[in-house]
C-alpha cells in the first residue's frame, strides 16, 4: 500500500511517521513537499505533527493554504484516507476538512506526557483493530489541543459517532480530571461525516513499536492498511 | 493608499485562558476591579487602494479566509485613508 506523508516547513514528525510505516509496517512511503501540487497515486495521506510555519497566526492556518492542500482536498473528496496527527489535525481543522477549531490548552502549558484515550468508535477505517471502549495509552505533545466547536456541530459529532477518541482515566471513565487540555467533551480525535478523514492530537507514531515499550498506536496504522486492502479486494477487477 | 487596522478577538463565550491568566496577574499586582481580560490580535494592513468600498470587500475576504478563524474568532476593522506618497 502506498502512503504519502506531507512535509510542511516546520513539520517535525514526518520522518517518525515514515519510519513506522516503512520500517515497522513494511509500507511504501513517499515524503511529499508541501509546495508540490500533486500527490501521485496514493492509498492514504498523513499530515504529520510539528509546528508548520512556526504556528504563525494560528496553528495550521498558513499550512492549510499550501499548494499540496488542493490535492489533499481532492483526495478527500474521492474517498481517500487522510490522517492528521497533532499539527496535522490542526491543519485539517483550518482547512475545513474537519469541523471545529483549536484553542490554547486551558492551563496554557505545552503538555508532553502519556495520556489514556478511550476508543469511542472502533467501526472506522482508522480504528477497526481496536475495540469500542478500549483504553489505550498514547503520548500527547501540544500547546493548542483544546478542541472547540459550536453546540450544533457538537451534537452532530455525537449523533454521527464522529468522536473517535476521548481522553479518559485508566478505567475508561471520561472525566474532567482526565482531560489534559480543556478539550470540549474530552475530545482527543474526530472523523469527518463521510468517515475517511481522522484528526487526533495524540501521537500514534510515537508508540508503534516494541522498542518504545508501547505499541498501542500501531493498530491505528494497521487498521488503515487493512481498510485499504479490503476495499481493494472488493473492487471488481478492471476489465 | 488605505491603511486598515484589524482586530481579531475570540467570540464572546469562548474561554480565553490567556486573558484569564492576565486578569489574575493584574489582580496579584494590586489592580483591583479588573473583571475580565480578553486577548486578541491586532494587524495593520496597507492597501494600494483608494476606494474604501473596494478595500472593505478585500479586507472582509482576507479576514474570512485567513486572518480570523470564524469558528472561534470575530473581527472588526477601521479604514484610514493615507495621503498619497506622490504628493509634493
Amino acid at each position: 500500500m502506498k502512503w504519502g506523508v506531507i512535509v510542511f516547513p516546520g513539520s517535525n514528525c514526518d520522518r517518525d511517521c515514515a519510519h513506522v510505516l516503512a520500517d515497522v509496517l513494511d509500507q511504501d512511503v513517499n515524503l511529499i513537499w508541501h509546495g508540490d501540487s500533486s500527490l501521485g497515486e496514493l492509498d492514504a495521506v498523513v499530515l504529520p505533527g510539528g509546528f508548520s510555519y512556526g504556528d504563525y497566526l494560528r496553528t495550521g492556518a498558513i499550512a492549510q493554504l499550501s499548494p499540496i492542500m488542493h490535492a489533499v482536498q481532492e483526495f478527500t473528496r474521492t474517498g481517500g484516507l487522510v490522517l492528521g496527527i497533532c499539527n496535522g489535525f490542526q491543519i485539517l481543522l483550518e482547512a475545513g476538512l474537519l469541523p471545529g477549531a483549536m484553542l490554547p490548552n486551558v492551563g496554557l502549558s505545552f503538555i508532553c506526557e502519556d495520556v489514556r484515550v478511550k476508543v469511542e468508535n472502533a467501526d472506522t477505517p482508522f480504528t477497526r483493530h481496536y475495540e469500542s471502549g478500549q483504553v489505550i495509552r498514547l503520548p500527547i505533545a501540544h500547546a493548542e489541543g483544546n478542541y472547540h466547536t459550536d453546540p450544533v456541530t457538537q451534537a452532530a459529532l455525537q449523533a454521527n459517532a464522529q468522536i473517535v477518541f476521548r481522553y479518559c482515566r485508566t478505567d475508561g471513565t471520561v472525566t474532567e480530571q482526565a482531560n489534559p487540555n480543556g478539550s470540549l467533551d474530552n475530545i482527543a480525535g474526530i472523523r469527518n461525516a463521510a468517515g475517511n478523514v481522522l484528526g487526533l492530537m495524540p501521537h500514534p507514531e510515537r508508540c508503534a513499536e516494541a522498542l518504545l515499550d508501547n505499541e498501542d498506536g500501531q493498530l491505528l496504522f494497521r487498521s488503515m492498511i487493512d481498510s485499504v486492502m479490503s476495499r481493494q479486494a472488493e473492487k471488481p477487477a478492471a476489465s | 493608499m488605505i491603511r486598515a487596522k484589524i482586530h481579531v478577538t475570540l467570540k464572546s463565550g469562548i474561554l480565553d485562558p490567556q486573558g484569564r491568566a492576565i486578569r489574575q496577574s493584574l489582580e496579584t499586582l494590586g489592580f483591583a476591579g479588573v473583571t475580565d481580560v480578553r486577548v486578541g490580535k491586532f494587524l495593520e494592513i496597507e492597501l494600494n487602494q483608494d476606494d474604501p468600498a473596494e478595500a472593505e470587500a478585500q479586507l472582509k475576504a482576507m479576514c474570512e479566509t485567513l486572518l480570523a478563524n470564524t469558528v472561534i474568532e470575530e473581527y472588526r476593522y477601521e479604514l484610514e485613508p493615507q495621503p498619497s506618497q506622490h504628493a509634493s
